[in-house]
């Protein structure tokens, strides 16, 4: 197989990128895939992602993005960008919308794992251990190239993390 | 209860050169970021709302058996020397110290577990271990965080955990890190190499003295980058496979070392020994790169009359405000690079006579 970039040389590297709902492949050579390896290091560095924020203003309906407060600790989403930090917990629900995409450049992933603190419901916490569950399949689905199945449990997680039970 | 003073006479557990791989790791660290619910964060925050706070958590931690004989400081209430000391021992951060209004700190016995509070989140716990220890580490700060949430109600939503005021840390709020000390890989010219492949997979390094700070004394602190889609365990199982694998690197270029050059490594190891034992003047800069070498000079057993912890405590206590605190007066530069070389010179003299 050869490089899907320079087309000369044999490919190396295999990249699978699930990107909403689209998968797409990548085959590249080992010295293109150093080169868009530093270019994605370059894409997704902090400062970088901080400071893109800003680029987000430049779309119209942003006017309405920049202006929203957080309900709890009056901070707005104007005042996020130049900060760089939230005010409160809150300003998590308040700048849900925006934050999910941010929150997702940054880890790479939308859903907590891991820890839940004693005074969240019990519901709650199942749901989480149900995520959970779901998602280590995926990955096992995902790594035995088994994509139907793989499929098949990412629209189950997607179900699952759309239910309204999270409070507001 | 400990007084600020009373630290300078102990070692702090971290250093005790002791733990799994404590040749090459110095040592693990965890912190873990928590913040009160709808309150606003430190930054928001009015000061009777910090100073709400750091009694909040000193009546939650007053109760518990492991901060029996606890410490706790108001940075404010502290001169510049002693927040200094402080930060040398890295029981906080330089933004904590340089920023100091409504903000304190809690010290555990033994320096095991230190919580920020007010920093950039409500709570900054961190646990330090000695040696390659990062799940022992885990379940000293787990439990503590436990029992901090049995009283406090913690800022968290389902799909996005713990949540903090900078969006890099939301999620499990952890970060874990490694110190290690691979003189090697910096010996042999592997090192910018071995840090790329690290960067590449989401892990960051920086220097022994901080963030921001340069590698010192060959040492390279690793953690990871991302808090958010992990789970604790995942995170420390991925910094731990990598460590492992640093860890070979280096013990691979120390065996090259001695196999190909064993004459130039032994000079470099006791020519870096004799002068801080005769120095009579020496920089911290000078200091931290010959007690790297002695350091190296005791993993490969060519230097036999000094232990491991003795030169990891002079790599804390040659720093300038702990300088300061043993001679009890504030020293002028030139004055601190005569008494770190005294000190020095008397902690290698005897060093069975700690």
């Amino acid at each position: 197989m050869q490089c899907d970039i320079c087309g000369n040389k044999k490919a190396t590297v295999h990249l699978t990128e699930i990107v909403d709902e689209q998968m797409s492949e990548l085959h590249l050579c080992e010295d293109c895939a150093r080169e868009k390896s530093v270019q994605m290091e370059q894409q997704f560095g902090l400062a970088d992602l901080l400071a893109g924020l800003t680029d987000f203003g430049k779309q119209a309906k942003d006017v309405d993005k920049v202006k929203t407060k957080c309900t709890n600790c009056g901070l707005t989403y104007e005042d996020f960008r130049k900060l760089g930090r939230l005010g409160c917990g809150e300003c998590y629900s308040s700048f849900r919308e925006y934050l999910t995409a941010l929150l997702k450049k940054i880890h790479g992933s939308n859903q907590h794992f891991g820890k839940v603190p004693a005074h969240i419901p019990v519901q709650q916490k199942e749901k989480i251990d149900t995520l959970q569950d779901l998602r280590t399949q995926l990955q096992r689905a995902i790594h035995n190239e088994s994509f139907e199945e793989a499929a098949r449990l990412r629209d189950k997680i997607h179900e699952l993390e759309k239910k309204g039970d999270i409070p507001s | 209860m400990i007084r600020l003073d009373d630290l300078i006479n102990h070692t702090s557990e971290w250093l005790k050169g002791t733990g799994p791989y404590s040749s090459i790791v110095m040592s693990s660290r965890i912190r873990l970021a928590r913040n009160f619910e709808k309150l606003p964060f430190p930054n928001k925050a009015a000061k009777k709302v910090l100073a709400d706070i750091i009694e909040t958590v000193q009546a939650a931690i007053n109760e518990l058996p492991l901060f029996k004989d606890a410490a706790l400081f108001k940075i404010s209430e502290l001169d510049n020397v002693d927040r200094q000391f402080l930060v040398e021992r890295h029981l906080m951060s330089h933004e904590h110290a340089s920023h100091p209004e409504g903000k304190g700190l809690v010290i555990s016995k033994e320096e095991v577990v230190s919580v920020m509070i007010n920093e950039e989140d409500h709570l900054r716990i961190q646990v330090m271990q000695s040696g390659l220890n990062l799940f022992e580490t885990w379940k000293i700060i787990s439990s503590f965080d436990d029992a901090l949430a049995q009283k406090i109600n913690f800022a968290f939503l389902p799909e996005w955990g713990y949540l903090t005021a900078c969006p890099t840390n939301t999620g499990t709020g952890m970060r874990g890190s490694v110190m290690l000390h691979l003189p090697a890989l910096v010996m042999t010219k592997q090192i910018n190499k071995v840090l790329a492949a690290i960067s590449k997979l989401s892990f960051t390094s920086r220097g022994f003295y901080g963030e921001g700070t340069q590698a010192s004394g060959n040492f390279f602190q690793i953690s990871n980058q991302v808090s958010l889609g992990h789970s604790e365990d995942e995170i420390m199982q991925n910094i731990d496979g990598i460590i492992r694998q640093v860890i070979e690197q280096e013990e691979q270029a120390r065996q090259a070392l001695l196999l190909q050059n064993r004459p130039m490594l032994e000079d470099k190891i006791c020519r870096s020994y004799g002068v801080l034992r005769n120095a009579h003047i020496i920089s911290s800069q000078e200091t931290a790169e010959l007690l790297s070498m002695v350091r190296l000079g005791i993993d490969v057993g060519v230097v036999k009359d000094v232990d491991k912890a003795t030169m990891n405590e002079l790599f804390i206590m040659i720093q300038p405000a702990h300088l300061q605190k043993i001679e009890g007066k504030k020293l002028s530069a030139p004055e601190r690079d005569e008494k770190r070389a005294k000190l020095i010179r008397s902690k290698l003299e005897k060093p069975q006579g700690r």
